[in-house]
């Protein structure tokens, strides 16, 4: 079983990193995720770990980077604002294969927006940081329990495929509070150190499914790490004639995380064996939408439901299993349109519907009402 | 064999920088200072931002990492907290460190943490083709004041001073083996350190100001432009307008970052 608590999803979130072995936090105040910095800033020195506040996110995320170098599991926690400001650390850390976990309580857009809750960095999270030749991972968490649970799966994630693991919150989940359990035991992935001698070490060499074994900062591999095209030892390609591997160094960033994307990917799905309609969600409104698919259930509606777990890499495939025998689907999200143009390339010859807003998060009235319309 | 080869990584020459570029010396003065030291070199971490300096650090044999431009400071802010162990040594530029990297500069300074921050101050954004940087001085031309720059530098060293470093000393490449000192004051120094060096650019500080490109005249030009800190106070400041004014300004000591996170580990234990 575990001990049971009642709290915050921003705090379940500190407990899960703690849980999951972050010991370096470095954030910027930013509402709504000001709740975690807040807790890290006691927590971390409870557990022997360090908190700093930085000047900006851009330094927050530099010195998660910086952190994760040494050896330790690090990370930040912002919302849209700074997620933005954040994109160009991001990027750096995929280049670079360092893993870490961003965790952004997602608030209304574009800019300044509001501290309202929304869903509107989902194309960001997957596409924010410059050329787009990478491919993320970003978790979506619908109760107080997966801030928990989603954040020991980010760093596991990202310490298996050094990469930076966004878990993509919302201020609704952010700020709800409810039950948490804690388990007794938790499944914990630690980073690989390299098993050959300094002198046979290429930090960059591995097979296209897998990422490579990671030496510290401190351990006498004497590594050496840029964002610029590099070799496989870890150097600037300054010549494409000369070093052709380069497009094969720059392709298995990608490719380690597509060729594992049934591990990586988690969904959850309720009555879709028979459904005729299938509404299809994640995070907050997928709470919305569960109630609506009981209630409709109950009235005698062959609804279905289907929530996203992983948001990307997006599962196709999956979607097409579940939504198999649907006549309808529905795609439930609170921004103009994200997740629906996947779904919607997942099933070309079916109909697909957006129930989309704006602000704040869905309601079960909405979502019924919307199945009511289309049956 | 060179003399530095077991820092050097010889694997990697032919090197890319401009001939006669400072960038050679002044990775030559931050490896010799380590290696006089006898500092564990497994314990050493050289970061970098982006622009010329930042890729010297690719060609010494430590743990270490071209960053993201005018992020390097924040980088090792990471590093240094998370393993107060290391000896983290940045190499920054003008541009780098003081432009889009300024703020992280400041603050570094301002906290105190234990990094050793080298400058090269080449008076222009260089690798991009010799624009204007916020140490460019007043009137000249550059690739983007094609009319002579309006706007004052920064004194860099009078900001660091403010800002709460606890060393700050000024250079140029004509001065090695001060420059070599002051690195090495710089790291032994437990607290923020920051050493500016005004290094030679021919290619664009020496063609567009010094009418040329030879890194001799260059040097002998900082040479003659260098005045002693000390000696300039005795100097009207009409007549030290455009010289270069070295020395060390601050040697302080106060309380440093890591070393307050550890009083404060032992506090909560008991």
């Amino acid at each position: 079983m575990g001990e049971t608590f009642f709290m915050s999803g921003n705090d379940a979130c500190v407990e899960g990193a703690i849980a999951a072995g972050c010991r370096f936090f470095a954030g910027y105040p930013i509402t709504p995720a000001n709740e975690i910095a807040e807790r890290m800033s006691r927590r971390m020195f409870e557990v022997g770990g360090t908190f700093i506040q930085m000047e900006d996110e851009i330094a927050s995320i530099c010195a998660v980077i910086g952190a994760s170098w040494t050896g330790l599991k690090a990370m930040t926690a912002t919302s849209g604002p700074g997620f933005s400001l954040m994109q160009e650390g991001i990027g750096y850390a995929i280049a670079t294969e360092t893993p870490c976990v961003i965790v952004n309580v997602q608030r209304i857009g574009p800019s300044t927006g509001s501290i309202f809750s929304q869903q509107g960095d989902v194309m960001q999270a997957r596409w924010g940081t410059h050329s787009g030749c990478y491919e993320s991972i970003v978790l979506s968490p619908y109760s107080v329990q997966e801030m928990f649970s989603l954040t020991i799966e980010s760093f596991n994630l990202s310490e298996e495929f050094r990469v930076p693991v966004i878990l993509l919150s919302e201020a609704a989940i952010g700020h709800l509070r409810e039950r948490l359990v804690i388990p007794d035991k938790i499944n914990i992935v630690n980073r690989r150190k390299p098993t050959v001698s300094i002198k046979d070490f290429k930090p960059f060499e591995a097979l296209e499914n897998e990422a490579p074994p990671m030496a510290s900062f401190g351990d006498g591999y004497r590594v050496y790490y840029t964002g610029h095209l590099h070799t496989v030892e870890g150097f600037p390609v300054l010549s494409l004639e000369k070093y052709p591997l380069a497009e094969k160094v720059l392709k298995r960033i990608s490719s380690k995380i597509r060729l594992n994307i049934h591990r990586i990917s988690m969904f959850d799905a309720k009555y879709v064996d028979d459904a005729k309609v299938i509404i299809v969600s994640y995070g907050s409104s997928a709470r919305a939408v569960l109630r609506a698919v009981n209630e409709a259930r109950k009235n005698g509606i062959k609804a279905g439901y289907v929530r996203l777990i992983t948001l990307w890499p997006f599962n196709h495939q999956k979607i097409r299993e579940l939504c198999n025998y649907a006549d309808v689907v529905i795609v439930a999200e609170v921004n103009n349109g994200q997740i629906l143009y996947e779904v919607q390339k997942a099933l070309p010859f079916k109909n697909v519907i957006p129930l989309l807003k704006l602000v704040d998060t869905h309601t079960p009235i909405e979502v019924l009402a919307k199945i009511r319309e289309v049956i | 064999m060179h003399l530095l080869s077991n820092i050097i990584r010889t694997e990697r020459l032919p090197h890319e920088f401009c001939p006669g570029c400072a960038i050679g010396q002044i990775y030559h003065y931050a490896a010799k200072a380590v290696e006089e030291l006898g500092i564990d070199m497994d314990k050493v971490v050289f970061l970098s931002g982006i622009g010329c300096n930042s890729r010297g650090v690719g060609y010494v044999r430590f743990d270490s990492a071209t960053t993201l431009h005018g992020r390097a400071i924040a980088f090792a802010t990471g590093v240094k907290l998370a393993n107060p162990n290391l000896t983290v040594i940045v190499v920054t530029g003008d541009g780098d460190g003081a432009g889009i990297g300024c703020n992280h500069l400041i603050h570094a300074a301002r906290r105190n943490i234990d990094l050793t921050v080298i400058l090269y101050n080449n008076r222009v954004y260089a690798s991009t083709g010799g624009q204007l940087a916020p140490t460019t001085p007043y009137g000249m031309h550059t690739s983007t004041t094609p009319y002579g720059n309006l706007e004052e530098p920064f004194d860099l060293c009078s900001l660091m001073a403010a800002a709460g470093a606890v060393y700050v000393a000024r250079w140029t490449t004509a001065h090695p083996y001060r420059a070599i000192s002051s690195i090495k004051k710089g790291i032994l120094k437990k607290g923020f350190s920051f050493i500016e060096v005004v290094g030679q650019c021919p290619t664009y500080f020496g063609r567009y100001v010094l009418n040329t490109t030879d890194p001799a005249k260059c040097l002998k030009w900082l040479l003659e432009n260098s005045v002693m800190k000390e000696s300039a106070s005795n100097i009207p400041a009409k007549e030290l307008s455009g010289k270069i004014i070295i020395g060390e300004f601050v040697d302080k000591d106060r309380p440093e970052l890591t070393e307050q996170y550890k009083i404060l580990r032992e506090k909560l234990k008991s």
